[in-house]
């Protein structure tokens, strides 16, 4: 008789979970468009699913991100997963062969040192098959045991971890928490118990706790046992139930975003089924918070992704919440899970725009000048003259036929209204400055600013050429088009937000550095460097704590001491020459500066 | 020993202090880092409100040097010791000073233009810095300076550097305005036909005479005065200035070609202040410039006895009230030594 | 339309007590910045919008602080929320916040 009473609160919390997950599964593929749908159902066919399988592993059950951060860290969350994931297999494996049928109920496996327990051999001997199971369930549970109590230490010494500070719980998560930690104890003791009980030969674990316990228990432990077994399955069944409502619903969501992932479903504009998909797979690790400039030059602590994605999905998001994030990607960047935080962030502040809210009538027909070359320097470059001088001087030594857009006035490109959530209303400049690229017949568009040039290559739809001008720079001296003469000067390089993670562009500018200058390599470089802290997407934070962010990214650069800082963006400059005590310069300005007298 | 004074900084307030010192009977040790006594005022040619020449302020101050004061030029401090109320300075050039007060007179520095890449200065040819004005008319040179400018136009900006958060100087320099107003009116001096505009904020005209000269300048010279921030300047083909800011009073933005710009920089606190300041303790305020013991009555002593201040170390401050700064420090000083033997 | 004054049908003075000064306390709420305004107009000068038509950002702050809101939502519509203006504030107002703050005001106050 392979039922008890007991097994129930397991089997209830099972079926509604379970039943839950199809549903919004379901939910989900209907929600898909047409394309969206084809290639979900063609990517269980395709070579993505075994791609998709094989990220499954390697990160949601062995964690290997979490390694690569801090070991202890890894180890912890892959003793978990990966544990109780052996344990369900290897489990229903022994059941298989205990039962002697291919077929048992759901809960068997889980239960099944309750219903199998007669004598079986000594522990040691385990090069049988009853005995390798013996041996190997006890230490998959010790395995789990063992992380979680890391788990525990972690709550107290994060540090440890590599975690300086862990994400604040919210009630259903420390309900869903306790319930976690108490499983695998329960199972332990309510193991132990029977084995002590029934006096067999069962694991090396549980055979010898068992019978210590039942040493100090000699009355009844067969109804203490009892007590534990029916504790495992309320534990289970309330995990089960509070699962959806808590962190751990990442376990199962994140499964499910890794196939839209490798299948090529990615978030576009708006908030859908993806935004509930990304938010839900959330495990609240909290590496975002440490990461967060924000927290560690400022000392806030309240506004990072985790807590973010919280407010999405308790329908509680503010305004001036959402507005107080650099949106620099640094967060993106470490999140295990892959979530796109950026885009979370940026369609939440569309949420807040309802009305259309933009007059743009007073804008100009666009100048039928041509010319081979459009050179957009950008708004703020009419702060930062250096730079579109410098640009001038060196497009007039390479005889281009450029075109200077915005020398006289700007027209903004657009993306600090789609920053701040206005995409509507970026609409009417984008078709302003795109009917006055094209006018002018160029093949290529050339850009100073990194947030122009992301707008440009992402919204724009033009079929051109789109270039930062590091690139363009790099290309007009590889083609011989300027010539330079040797110039010795230390240098470090900052990766703007924008054009770094932003638009994948690293080795373009450093290239270009290292043949009118000696760059030195920094801390923080590529996709881990540092937000200058002028970033135009903070709409919410005062002048004092922009300071600090500033003078926090400042000195990493300055550690070298090197004689300039160079970077790539008009907004970073302005931002640093603000506080920096070395000069600050565009690499365009390395270049003209590199360009020998004679040749102007 | 104990009847001496070091004094760092031979600018006006370190003269003026040393010269008081010595005909007080103190033997005083004079350190400079450059090669000549004078500090700033070496590089202004007529002071306001009247317009005088400095060099007559200068040779008032250079007549106080006598034998009792020992000169230091050339040179910076290396080291200071403070051991029961002696004070034992080593220089970079290798000599030991000893004595019993020591007077911090190292004065201040004048805010880097460049660093307000907007308007120009370091970038474009014709955007100069007030202390670049007064360097051409000091060395006379203005008639070649402004021969053929076109247009025949000044723009003369006030606030540079100071009054401004992006600078880091959230301060008033005070002196600035009236710096500008002195300065467009030598302009008109020299060139009359030559239209002169002030862009301003306010016009802090401070102290006596001061506004009379604002009245002058309208009245007498046609300067004309646009309430308006600078907000960017660019470089015309003819290398000539064409500048955009908001005329506030008229409400409308406004642009203008100008042939020359010339920016009224303020004052900041100098590298050497903040580093005697870290050396020895000293209480710097918010905008870096050095804390006197007491805002009213103690301005010239500090919370550490037989350390003084003299001069622009506290702040923004014009040769008259240095000078007499200065000798307020001086008597300080001496009183301090009299009760210390 | 530059006016000068020539108004014979409507009194056109600023009568600060007869004005509603609810929106101004509603934006203030929201962008506290705005106190630091010393009204040096670089913020204008610098204007993207502004030089193209009539939009005079520091004009507009200035009267919402006064609780003049004539034409305050048409106005504006203009800016292109480019930055240029938070750029060059001497005393560090955030702008471009303060336009957002102005439109969820006239949004809330149903204006």
């Amino acid at each position: 008789m392979t039922f008890n009473l007991f097994v129930l609160p397991f089997v209830l919390g099972l079926i509604f979970l379970l039943f839950l997950l199809i549903k919004k599964v379901r939910d989900w593929i209907c929600e898909m468009d047409p394309t969206n749908k084809e290639k979900f159902r063609t990517g269980f066919h395709s070579q993505q699913f075994f791609l998709a399988i094989k990220e499954i592993f390697f990160e949601s059950l062995l964690h290997r991100k979490m390694f690569r951060k801090n070991p202890l860290l890894g180890f912890m969350h892959m003793s978990f997963a990966f544990g109780w994931f052996l344990l369900i297999v290897f489990g229903n494996l022994e059941s298989r062969i205990y039962s002697g049928l291919w077929i048992n109920p759901p809960y068997f496996p889980i239960f099944l040192k309750f219903f199998i327990h007669d004598k079986r051999v000594l522990p040691f001997e385990i090069f049988t098959v009853p005995g390798f199971f013996r041996f190997f369930m006890d230490l998959l549970l010790l395995f789990i045991l063992g992380g979680m109590v890391l788990a525990i230490i972690k709550r107290s010494r994060s540090k440890w971890f590599g975690i300086k500070k862990t994400t604040q719980l919210q009630f259903t998560d420390k309900v869903a928490l306790i319930c976690l930690w108490l499983i695998f104890p329960l199972r332990l003791l309510a193991e132990s118990f029977t084995a002590g009980a029934y006096g067999y030969g069962v694991g090396f674990v549980t055979q010898h706790l068992g019978n210590v316990l039942a040493f100090i228990w000699p009355l009844s432990d067969k109804g203490v046992a009892y007590a534990f077994w029916w504790m495992y399955s309320l534990s289970l069944g309330i995990f089960f139930v509070t699962m959806p409502y808590s962190r751990y619903m990442h376990i199962p969501v994140e499964v499910m975003l890794i196939f839209c992932r490798n299948f090529g479903i990615h978030p576009r504009k708006g908030a859908d089924y993806l935004t509930e998909i990304e938010v839900l797979s959330c495990p609240r690790c909290g590496v975002c918070i440490d990461i967060c400039q924000m927290n560690s030059a400022a000392g806030i602590q309240d506004i990072q992704s985790v807590y973010f994605l919280q407010s999405i999905r308790n329908q509680q998001v503010m305004e001036s919440f959402a507005m107080r994030c650099l949106v620099c990607g640094r967060c993106q960047n470490v999140c295990p899970v892959g979530i796109h935080l950026d885009f979370q962030r940026i369609v939440q502040r569309e949420s807040f725009q309802k009305k259309q809210l933009q007059d743009y009538s007073y804008l100009p027909a666009s100048l039928p000048r041509r010319a081979e070359v459009v050179y957009f320097a950008g708004c703020m470059s009419h702060l930062t003259p250096a730079i579109p001088r410098a640009m001038k001087k060196i497009l007039a030594t390479a005889g281009v036929d450029y075109l200077f857009m915005d020398e006289d006035s700007s027209v903004c490109c657009g993306r600090p209204q789609m920053l701040a959530g206005k995409s509507k209303q970026a609409e009417e400049l984008i078709e302003q400055n795109k009917r006055m690229i094209m006018n002018s017949g160029a093949t290529t568009l050339v850009t100073s600013c990194p947030i122009c040039f992301r707008v440009f290559r992402e919204e724009y739809e033009l079929e051109i050429r789109i270039l930062h001008h590091t690139q363009y720079l790099l290309e007009l001296i590889k083609k011989g088009k300027i010539p330079l003469q040797a110039y010795h000067r230390k240098t470090t390089y900052h990766d703007p937000c924008e054009l770094g993670r932003g638009s994948e562009i690293f080795t373009e500018p450093r290239e270009l550095l290292r043949k009118i200058s000696d760059p030195v390599g920094t801390e923080n470089e590529f996709r881990q460097s540092l937000c200058c802290g002028g970033s135009l997407a903070l709409l919410n934070a005062s002048t004092e704590e922009k300071n600090k962010i500033t003078k926090e990214a400042l000195a990493t650069y300055l550690e070298a001491e090197p004689d300039i800082l160079v970077t790539a963006c008009p907004l970073c400059k302005k931002t640093f020459a603000k506080h920096s005590p070395v000069r600050v310069m565009d690499i365009a300005e390395l270049v003209m500066e590199a360009i020998p007298e004679k040749s102007w | 020993m104990n009847k001496s004074a070091i004094i760092i900084g031979g600018g006006t307030a370190g003269m003026e202090t040393a010269s008081q010192l010595a005909r007080l009977g103190v033997e005083v040790d004079l350190v400079e880092k450059q090669s000549c006594l004078g500090g700033h005022l070496n590089n202004w040619d007529r002071l306001f409100p009247n317009r005088r020449n400095s060099k007559e302020v200068y040779e008032y101050l250079e007549h106080g040097m006598n034998d009792a004061i020992s000169l230091h030029l050339n040179t910076e401090i290396n080291s200071i010791r403070h051991e029961s109320g002696r004070f034992t300075v080593e220089l970079k050039n290798g000599k030991e000073l000893n004595s019993g007060a020591l007077v911090i007179a190292t004065g201040y520095d004048v805010f880097d233009a460049g660093r307000k890449e907007e308007y120009g200065h370091g970038i474009y040819d014709n955007v100069i810095t007030s202390v670049e004005l007064e360097e051409i008319f000091r060395n006379k040179k203005q008639n070649t300076f402004f021969q053929g400018m076109t247009p025949n136009r000044v723009g003369i900006v006030h606030c540079v550097g100071s009054r401004d958060e992006k600078a880091g100087n959230l301060y008033c320099s005070k002196l600035c305005c009236v710096t500008g107003v002195k300065q467009a009116i030598e302009i008109k001096e020299m060139k009359p036909d030559a239209e002169v505009f002030c862009f301003y904020m306010d016009l802090r005209m401070s102290d006596r005479y001061f506004e009379e000269m604002y009245f002058e300048a309208q009245e007498k010279w046609g300067i004309q005065f646009i309430r308006g921030r600078l907000s960017e300047a660019s470089e015309n083909q003819d290398h000539s200035l064409l500048i955009k800011l908001e005329d506030t009073l008229t409400g409308l933005p406004l642009k203008m070609n100008v042939g020359l710009l010339i920016l009224l920089v303020g004052f900041v606190p100098s590298p050497q202040t903040r580093r005697l300041a870290a050396m020895l303790g000293l209480k710097e305020g918010d905008d870096k410039f050095l804390c006197p013991a007491d805002e009213h009555t103690f301005t010239n002593s500090t919370a550490i006895t037989g350390v003084f201040l003299a001069g622009t170390v506290k702040g923004p401050a014009g040769i008259a009230t240095t000078i007499a700064d200065a000798r307020a420090t001086a008597l300080q000083v001496a009183t301090y030594l009299k009760q210390q033997i | 339309m530059k006016s000068f004054g020539y108004t014979i049908s409507k009194d056109r003075q600023i009568d600060f007590d007869a004005n509603n000064r609810e929106l101004t306390r509603l934006i203030d709420a929201i962008e506290p910045s705005i106190r630091l305004c010393l009204g040096c107009g670089s913020c204008t000068g610098t204007c993207s919008a502004g030089h193209f038509t009539e939009f005079n950002i520091r004009r507009i702050h200035t009267l919402v602080q006064r609780g003049e809101f004539d034409h305050l939502k048409k106005e504006i519509m203009k800016c292109m929320l480019c930055g240029k203006c938070q750029l060059v504030c001497p005393r560090g107002v955030n702008l471009r916040n303060l336009i957002l703050s102005i439109h969820t005001a006239l949004e809330t106050s149903g204006i």
